[in-house]
């Protein structure tokens, strides 16, 4: 054996738990990126066998053939059949099948048999399957496909310890790749290859009288056509709350320790080095920090979405929205992406991965910044306090609850609007991709591979907040310190600053909807987080203080404000591309600057047009 | 079937599975996917519902439909689930199952 670690490649139909194999080969030790020039993402990782191998694994995008109907299954493709630029043939296929469910993944065994690499067939979850009464005789089907096979209980401790036995033997010995006899399979192939396979099971698989009956239980209930709504709106109901309750005290505690760090710093350091004291607790801590609080509500959402992806719920919840969601122009897995973006853009698009078709990603990533997330909330919350009084309407309702209700229902309204439209104008000549998927058996989830996923996303944002954000981030700082102020100066330093410079070049933009050069500066390091507006709100009319400095802030702004400069306010926070972080993920997403230009301009000549609506009308019906 | 432009005459037993209701069970006789309501080419259909094993021959089941227009459709092909929209079922032409009571 050479010292180069081997390579192995895992490939398989979806649902045949390939995922979790994955993650108990590897741990921890895995690494996610996109592969080069797409935004499929690469999932590598490693571990020494117990003869000390050293092997590396890379997980390939599940697909049922190798035609390569999307970016991912082209991936998948090119990799083994070793024409993928900078990707190394695998020395070993480990295809992995689903052993309550070989159908289909017998007959891409077969296909992948053609391209001649040394393989192996990993029957995974045969666990469940001997529960349920499948009895496979291995050394059979063994014989039938001319391939060793290989049981494995991925999400079990020592499942995988004859896998790890079984591929040592298997790279002990040499083995030559015979040539490739693959070719794109017709039609008339891919029968004759599923002919092939259902024979095959004839021989070797005895399958249990009863199907499983659970599944269909649970099915009857979940997939029904009112019910299932109604679970669905409660499972929903239950993830907002989580992720709003559950994440508010830890959210608390990371903004409370990054202002004290920033605070423990600016002490520190002498107060002639004022400068390196402002880029350090108002550049670089407040604005990494402005983005980690985000981080529990992205653990929780990616929880939830990876515990009901695991127990099969995911395709079910696409299966009821599917009709829904196409009105507006939209594929029915857009949906959970569209509902964690309620809570922050950033885990919603970058959820859109579960989409297979390009052109469905990409609007479902243009409309997810129209979402009401949770950064709009502090701005909304100061702006409806100071202008709408808390009156009650029509016997029962609040009318400031009633003006927030009001603002997300605008947000949803537009990204279904924009769907449409996007829809129609880019897409017109590309009919609606079609709605196909497997509802695969309920599953038990297991918490260590969801630990796994949820730690490795975690991982993502928060190499993402270091990287990209930073950057825009001390821009933004940048922007909002220099010039500095000249000694003696009155106001505010953030007054003689480039953002203010910027601000009043904006303002006779911003005067038709009604803006004052106060907010158009407040606007800027407004891009870095929604919220921080507010806090530059404070800055610029010059309260000092903290958290209790919003209510002051609403009293100033009341009086400074007419009604009319406020509702715009709110309305332009609806539409307008306020948030940086949000922009850079869509350009890491979609792999280039173009949509997330596109995604720019598009909410900014909205968030303008609502905004100069509402001003004038309210100007007209004489709100001041 | 009323207005169905490409009528299956062979047998009076023969449907297409986009136009079967819920608890409809068959077998499929053959795939013609050349007049559906799909956006896929006519091959690019019929591989994808091959891939997803809609063969010749394979028993099918009707479980569950969507709330609007009872569209997708989850039907069993065989033992495993597959969910799909009533466009691209027209493509699959089944036998209704003679049922012994």
């Amino acid at each position: 054996m050479t010292a180069a670690s081997l390579r192995l490649a895992l490939v398989g139909a979806p649902n045949t738990g390939k995922t979790s194999l994955f993650n108990s080969l590897t741990g921890s030790r895995q690494k996610v990126a996109n592969y080069p020039g797409v935004t499929v993402e690469r999932k590598s990782g490693g571990f020494v066998t117990p003869e000390g191998r050293s092997v590396t694994v890379l997980d390939l995008p599940g697909t049922y053939s190798l035609r390569g109907r999307s970016p991912d299954e082209e991936i998948t493709r090119d990799i083994v059949l070793g024409r993928f630029d900078g990707e190394a043939v695998p020395d070993l296929v480990l295809c992995v099948a689903d052993a309550t469910n070989l159908r289909l993944t017998l007959r891409l065994v077969l296909e992948l048999k053609r391209v001649g690499r040394p393989m192996m067939l990993v029957l995974n979850m045969i666990d469940i399957a001997r529960r349920r009464g499948v009895t496979i005789d291995l050394e059979r089907m063994s014989q039938e496909l001319g391939l060793p096979i290989v049981t494995s209980v991925a999400v079990r401790k020592g499942g995988v310890d004859e896998l790890l036995k079984r591929t040592d033997e298997f790279l002990a010995r040499s083995h030559e790749a015979s040539a490739s006899e693959w070719t794109t399979p017709t039609i008339a192939d891919l029968k004759a290859a599923q002919r092939e396979a259902d024979r095959i099971i004839a021989t070797a698989v005895t399958l249990p009288t009863k199907p499983d009956t659970l599944t269909t239980r649970i099915d009857s209930v979940v997939l029904h056509p009112v019910w299932g709504l109604v679970i669905l709106a409660v499972i929903l109901f239950v993830m907002f709350q989580a992720v709003f309750t559950w994440a508010q005290p830890a959210m608390e505690l990371l903004s409370d320790g990054f202002s004290a760090l920033g605070q423990l710093i600016h002490d520190i350091l002498p107060e002639s080095w004022s400068l390196v004291q402002s880029f350090l607790q108002n550049g670089l801590i407040s604005g990494v920090g402005s983005v980690i609080v985000f981080l529990p509500q992205i653990i929780i959402i990616f929880l939830f979405i990876l515990l009901l992806e695991d127990f099969g719920y995911m395709a079910r919840a696409a299966f009821l929205m599917d009709r829904i969601m196409g009105g507006a122009g939209l594929h029915g897995r857009a949906f959970i992406p569209l509902l964690s973006s309620f809570a922050c853009a950033i885990p919603g698009i970058m959820a859109t991965r579960v989409i297979d078709n390009k052109r469905d990603r990409l609007t479902t990533i243009l409309i997810a910044p129209l979402m009401t997330c949770s950064a709009r909330i502090p701005v909304y919350t100061l702006i409806i306090s100071a202008f709408v009084p808390a009156t009650t309407v029509w016997g029962f309702v609040n009318l400031q609850g009633l003006v927030m209700f009001g603002l997300y229902a605008a947000g949803i309204t537009s990204a279904l609007t924009v769907s449409a439209i996007a829809k129609f104008f880019l897409w017109r000549d590309h009919a609606p991709a079609p709605f196909m998927l497997e509802l695969p058996d309920y599953k038990i989830p297991r918490l260590n591979s969801i630990a796994i996923g949820v730690f490795t996303r975690a991982k993502m944002f928060l190499y993402r907040a270091g990287t990209t954000i930073l950057s825009m981030m001390v821009l933004i700082w940048f922007l909002a310190s220099f010039p500095q102020a000249p000694a003696g100066a009155e106001g505010p330093a953030i007054n003689y600053s480039f953002a203010a410079m910027i601000g009043h070049a904006l303002e006779p933009l911003l005067r038709p909807i009604g803006f004052n050069w106060q907010i158009a500066v407040a606007l800027i390091p407004g891009m870095a987080a929604r919220e921080v507006a507010v806090a530059a709100l404070g800055t610029v009319y010059s309260i000092e203080g903290g958290k209790e400095a919003a209510d002051q802030i609403g009293q100033v702004l009341a009086q400074k404000w007419t009604l009319a400069t406020a509702l715009s306010l709110l309305v332009w926070y609806i539409f307008a591309p306020q948030c940086a972080s949000t922009l850079a993920v869509i350009r890491r997403e979609t792999g280039g600057a173009k949509w997330m230009v596109v995604t720019f301009i598009y909410m900014l000549v909205l968030a303008y047009a609502a905004s100069f609506l509402t001003f004038n009308l309210a100007q007209a019906l004489g709100l001041h | 079937m009323t207005g169905d432009p490409n009528p299956i005459q062979d047998n009076p037993r023969d449907i297409r599975l986009g136009h079967a209701d819920r608890g409809f069970v068959g077998k499929i006789i053959r795939l013609d996917a050349l007049v559906t309501g799909s956006s896929l080419s006519p091959q690019e259909l019929e591989q994808r519902l091959v891939e997803m094993g809609f063969v010749e021959g394979a028993r099918v089941e009707i479980l569950h439909e969507g709330t609007i227009r009872r569209d997708p459709i989850a039907v069993r092909v065989d033992n495993i689930t597959i969910a799909l929209r009533r466009s691209e079922a027209m493509a699959v032409i089944v036998e209704m199952a003679v049922i012994v009571e």
